[in-house]
C-alpha cells in the first residue's frame, strides 16, 4: 500500500531519488567532530524563528503608537505569548552564536577553499541577510534601544558622499525614525528577507551536496572510492548523522532552554534594559550599544576617527570575508596540516573578533578607542597575512585517509 | 565500517524510544502555539459580564446590549404574549427545550428566570444572522401567532421564548446566555446564578 | 605578542568599569513568593503612586489573581478609578494634565524594574532628601534633580542630608525598619509588574530541562548504538 503510493509519487516527481541524493545515500565523511553540529543547529534555529515569528505577527501591531504596547500585550495578555516572544528573542541571539561557530568551523578547516567557494559565498550572503533581518527585527519592539540603535545605524548611510542625506531620508521615509520606518522594516522583516533567507539556505544546501562535505582533515573523500563507487571514508547521512544531529539538537536545546527560561534577558545582552522603555524621540539613552552580535563590526566603525572612513572600514570588515576563498592560496585545507604561522594567525583573528565584540558593548573612552584601533588592525591583518604567507606555506603531509 | 554483529533489537528499541520522547516533545512544543489562539486577557476583559438596567424597558419593547461582541436581547413580554406562548407547541421543533440551548435555570416553558423578561442571544442558530423582532406582524409568518422573531437571511422563525418553528433551516432554539438578577432593576449578562 | 594580548584582555574589564560611574545601590532582596509583601506593595503603590503613575500594560484582574487578592478586595481596597477589574491599570490623571503640572508626563512604571533594576527602584525610594533649591523641595541620591515630590514623606518622615553625606530622618509614621519594608513591598510589586510571568517561567523551565535531559540520554544511546558500525 505505502509502496504503491511511493511508486505513484516517484513516477511523477523524483521523491525517493531526492531523498537518497540528499539524505539516504548522501556520502558524509566519518570523522565529523563537535564543530559540525552547527549547520543542522542553524537550520533548527531558522525553523524556530520562522514559526515563532509567524505567531508573533498574529498579535503584534506595527505602528508607532501600538508597537510597544502590543509586545507587552503578547507578554501578558496572550496565552503563552511570553514563551513565543522569548523563543524568538533568545532564538535571534542563538542564531548568531550558531552561525559564528559554523563560520569559524569553515575557517579552521578550509571549507571555503576550492571547490567550495560558491558554498562559502552563499553562506556569507545568508550571514548578510541575517544581519539585515536582525537589525530590522530589533526596531519592531519600539523600545528606546530599538529606536536609537536604528537611528545610529541608518545615519551611517549619511556618510556616503553626495547622496548620503537623501538616502537616509529615503530609508526612513520621514525626517526621523517614525511609524513609516517601522512599517517598512516590519514588511521586510516578516516577508521579504525571510523569503530570501530560505532561498539562500536552499542554495547553500544544494551547493554543499553537489561538492560534498569537507571534514576536519580537509581531505576530499570522493577521491577514494570503492568498487561500487562509494567513498571508502564515507557513511550515509541517514542514519548516522541524523542520529548524531538529534543528539546535538538535544544538547543545544538544554543550553538554549536554560537561557530562555532562566535568563531570557541574557544578562542584558539578548534583551537590552533600555528597550523596556518605549521609544522616545526626545530622549537618548545614556549609553547606546548595538546587540552583541553586531558589536565586533560596530567597534571597527567607532575605532576609525572619520565618519566615512568608519563606515567604509566596517563594510570592508564584512566584505573581506566574501573574498576569503581567493585570499587563501594554500592547497592544504585543514588547520591540522597547516603551518604554525597559520594556526597563530587564526588564533589572533579569533581573539581580535572577541575583543572587538567586547569593545563594541562598552562605552568608548580614549584608551579603549586605541585598543579598538589595534584590534581593527589585527582583524584586517589576518587576511593580509594569510594572503602573503599562504602561497608558499610550509604544510605538513596530508594523510590519504581520514583520521579519528 | 566495522563488521561487528548488529543488535537489531536494541537498535529498534532505541529508535522507538527516541521517536516517542521526541514526539512527546514536539506535541509539548505545539501547546503554546495552539493555546496562544485562545481569547486573550484583553478579549476576555472585553467579553466580561455586562450589567443592564431593565427598569425602563416598556412592555413589548426589546433592547439590545452587546456581550462578547454579540447582540443580546432583553424583551419585556406582555401578559398577552405570555398567555399565547403555550398555544402553538405543536408547531415547534423543540417546545420543551430539551436541547440545552439555555442554562438549567431557564429550562422552563418560558425559557427565562422571570416570566416577564426574555433574555437571549440575538443570533440565529442557522448561520449566524440576527433575526428581526416582529411584535405585531409575525402573523404573516406563522398563522395565529402575533409576535415572534424572523430571520431575514434564510427565513427562520422563533416564538417569543426563542423557540424555533418547524419547517425552517434553523435547527435549534435561540441561545439564552448565562445571566442573573442582582436586584429588581438590574440584570448581569454573562454570569450564572450564584456566581459572582 | 601573546602575552601582550593576554594582558590586554585581562585589562579591558577594569577599564570598562572605570568608564561608567557607579552609584551605590542597596540590595532590594525581593522575594516574589512573598504574596503578603506583594499585596502590601499593591496597597502602597495604589495609594501613593497610582495617582500620577500608571502601570498601563497590566490588568487589575491579573494582578489580583497572581498575588492572591480576591476580586472584591481588589475593587474595594485598591482601585481608585472607575475602571473595571479586567481593564488596564491607567493612572487617575490624564497624561496631558500631568505634563502641565509636573513639566513632564509621569512615566508609566509597569516596566521600571526591568529598565532600572530592582535595586535601583529600592534605593531610589529610599534616596529622597530635603533640598529647598528644587521645585518640589526634595532631591534624590540615585536620581539627581528628580522631578517629583517625596510622596512617601508622611511614612518616612523628613530626610535631611548631613554634611558627611548621611541622611537623618525625623518624624514619619514608620520607623526606619518599617519604612525599609514598605519600600521593599513597593519594589516587589514593581518587580512583579515588570515580568508577571517570571515564577511561571522558571517553574516551567525545570520541567523542560528535565525532559530535555531524558531526551538527550535516549538520543545519545541511539547515536552510540548506530555508530558502533563506524568505529
Amino acid at each position: 500500500m505505502v509502496k504503491n503510493l511511493i511508486n505513484w509519487i516517484d513516477a511523477r516527481i523524483p521523491m525517493t531519488a531526492t531523498y537518497n541524493r540528499h539524505v539516504g545515500q548522501y556520502a558524509t565523511p566519518t570523522n565529523f567532530n563537535f564543530w559540525y553540529f552547527f549547520g543542522s543547529l542553524a537550520m533548527l534555529v531558522l525553523v524556530n524563528q520562522l514559526l515563532t515569528g509567524i505567531w508573533l505577527t498574529m498579535n503584534y501591531v506595527p505602528t508607532a503608537e501600538g508597537a510597544f504596547a502590543s509586545v507587552e500585550y503578547i507578554m501578558r495578555d496572550v496565552e503563552y505569548g511570553w514563551l513565543l516572544r522569548y523563543m524568538h528573542s533568545t532564538g535571534a541571539s542563538a542564531f548568531f552564536v550558531v552561525i559564528y561557530l559554523h563560520m569559524f568551523r569553515g575557517l579552521i578547516y578550509g571549507s571555503y577553499q576550492k571547490p567550495r567557494e560558491l558554498l562559502w559565498l552563499f553562506g556569507m550572503l545568508i550571514f548578510l541577510v541575517l544581519m539585515a533581518e536582525a537589525f530590522m527585527g530589533y526596531l519592531l519592539p519600539w523600545g528606546q534601544m530599538s529606536y536609537w540603535g536604528a537611528q545610529v545605524i541608518i545615519s551611517l548611510f549619511g556618510a556616503i558622499p553626495v547622496i548620503g542625506d537623501d538616502l537616509t531620508l529615503w530609508i526612513r521615509g520621514d525626517f526621523v525614525i517614525s511609524g513609516a520606518t517601522l512599517n517598512r522594516f516590519f514588511a521586510l522583516h516578516v516577508i521579504a528577507l525571510p523569503l530570501v533567507l530560505v532561498v539562500l539556505v536552499f542554495l547553500h544546501l544544494i551547493a554543499l551536496h553537489e561538492v560534498g562535505s569537507n571534514n576536519p582533515d580537509g581531505i576530499e573523500i570522493k577521491k577514494n572510492k570503492d568498487e561500487n563507487g562509494w567513498p571508502v571514508d564515507g557513511i550515509p547521512f541517514h542514519p548516522y548523522y541524523t542520529v548524531k544531529d538529534i543528539m546535538g539538537v538535544a544538547g543545544f536545546l538544554i543550553v538554549f532552554c536554560y537561557v530562555l527560561f532562566f535568563m531570557p534577558e541574557g544578562g542584558g545582552y539578548f534583551l537590552e534594559k533600555p528597550n523596556f522603555e518605549a521609544a522616545n524621540s526626545m530622549k537618548t539613552p545614556v549609553h547606546i550599544a548595538p546587540v552583541w552580535y553586531f558589536t565586533p563590526f560596530y567597534a571597527i566603525l567607532r575605532a576609525v576617527p572619520d565618519k566615512l572612513g568608519g563606515v567604509v572600514m566596517m563594510g570592508l570588515s564584512i566584505a573581506v570575508l566574501f573574498v576569503l576563498p581567493w585570499l587563501d592560496r594554500c592547497k592544504v585545507k585543514s588547520v591540522r596540516y597547516r603551518s604554525t604561522l597559520h594556526k597563530l594567525n587564526i588564533a589572533q583573528f579569533a581573539i581580535s573578533f572577541i575583543v572587538l565584540g567586547y569593545l563594541g558593548v562598552v562605552p568608548a573612552t580614549p584608551t579603549l578607542t586605541i585598543v579598538a584601533q589595534i584590534f581593527t588592525v589585527t582583524y584586517f591583518g589576518f587576511f593580509l597575512a594569510l594572503w602573503l604567507y599562504s602561497k608558499n606555506e610550509k604544510t605538513k603531509p596530508v594523510p590519504a585517509r581520514l583520521t579519528h | 565500517m566495522s563488521n561487528a554483529p548488529v543488535d537489531t533489537g536494541r537498535r529498534r528499541f532505541l529508535t522507538a524510544a527516541t521517536a516517542v520522547v521526541g514526539g512527546a516533545g514536539a506535541v509539548a512544543v505545539a501547546v503554546p502555539f495552539i493555546k496562544s489562539w485562545n481569547p486573550s486577557a484583553k478579549a476576555k476583559a472585553a467579553g466580561a459580564p455586562v450589567e443592564v438596567n431593565i427598569s425602563k424597558v416598556e412592555p413589548g419593547q426589546l433592547i439590545r446590549v452587546e456581550w462578547r461582541g454579540k447582540p443580546v436581547w432583553v424583551v419585556r413580554r406582555t401578559e398577552a404574549v405570555l398567555n399565547a406562548l403555550p398555544k402553538h407547541d405543536d408547531k415547534l421543533r423543540d417546545p420543551a427545550s430539551a436541547e440545552m440551548q439555555q442554562p438549567d435555570y431557564a429550562t422552563n416553558p418560558l425559557r427565562s428566570i422571570k416570566p416577564e423578561y426574555f433574555i437571549a442571544v440575538g443570533i440565529c442558530t442557522h448561520l449566524g444572522c440576527s433575526p428581526t423582532y416582529l411584535p405585531d406582524s409575525f402573523g404573516e409568518q406563522v398563522e395565529g401567532v402575533t409576535s415572534g422573531f424572523f430571520c431575514p437571511c434564510h427565513g427562520s422563525k422563533f416564538d417569543m421564548a426563542g423557540r424555533v418553528f418547524q419547517g425552517v433551516p434553523a435547527p435549534l432554539n435561540l441561545v439564552v446566555p448565562p445571566h442573573q438578577y442582582v436586584d429588581g432593576g438590574t440584570v448581569i449578562i454573562g454570569v450564572d446564578k450564584g456566581v459572582a | 605578542m601573546k602575552k601582550l594580548l593576554i594582558a590586554l584582555v585581562t585589562l579591558l574589564p577594569t577599564l570598562a568599569m572605570a568608564a561608567t560611574e557607579q552609584v551605590h545601590l542597596e540590595s532590594a532582596n525581593i522575594d516574589l513568593h512573598d504574596k503578603a509583601s506583594l499585596e502590601r506593595g499593591v496597597d502602597l503603590f495604589q495609594h501613593y503612586c497610582s495617582g500620577c503613575h500608571s502601570t498601563q500594560y497590566q490588568r487589575y484582574e491579573r494582578v489580583a489573581t497572581d498575588i492572591g487578592i480576591s476580586a472584591d478586595d481588589m475593587r474595594n481596597k485598591y482601585m481608585f478609578t472607575d475602571a473595571k477589574i479586567g481593564e488596564l491599570m491607567q493612572s487617575a490623571i490624564p497624561a496631558k494634565d500631568a505634563a502641565k503640572w509636573f513639566g513632564a508626563t509621569p512615566p508609566d512604571l509597569t516596566l521600571v524594574a526591568r529598565v532600572r533594576g530592582e535595586d535601583w527602584v529600592y534605593s531610589y525610594l529610599k534616596g529622597f532628601y530635603k533640598d529647598p533649591s528644587r521645585p518640589f523641595g526634595v532631591n534624590n541620591t540615585v536620581f539627581p534633580s528628580v522631578g517629583m515630590p517625596h510622596v512617601l514623606e508622611e511614612l518616612q518622615g523628613t530626610p535631611v542630608k548631613q554634611e558627611d553625606g548621611s541622611i537623618v530622618v525625623t518624624g514619619g509614621k514608620l520607623n526606619a525598619e518599617e519604612y525599609d519594608q514598605a519600600v521593599r513591598d513597593i519594589t516587589g510589586f514593581l518587580v512583579y509588574s515588570a515580568e508577571p510571568v517570571k515564577l511561571e517561567r522558571e517553574a516551567l523551565g525545570w520541567w523542560v530541562l528535565g525532559f530535555l535531559f531524558i531526551f538527550f540520554i535516549v538520543a545519545y544511546l541511539l547515536k552510540k548504538e548506530y555508530w558502533k558500525d563506524v568505529h
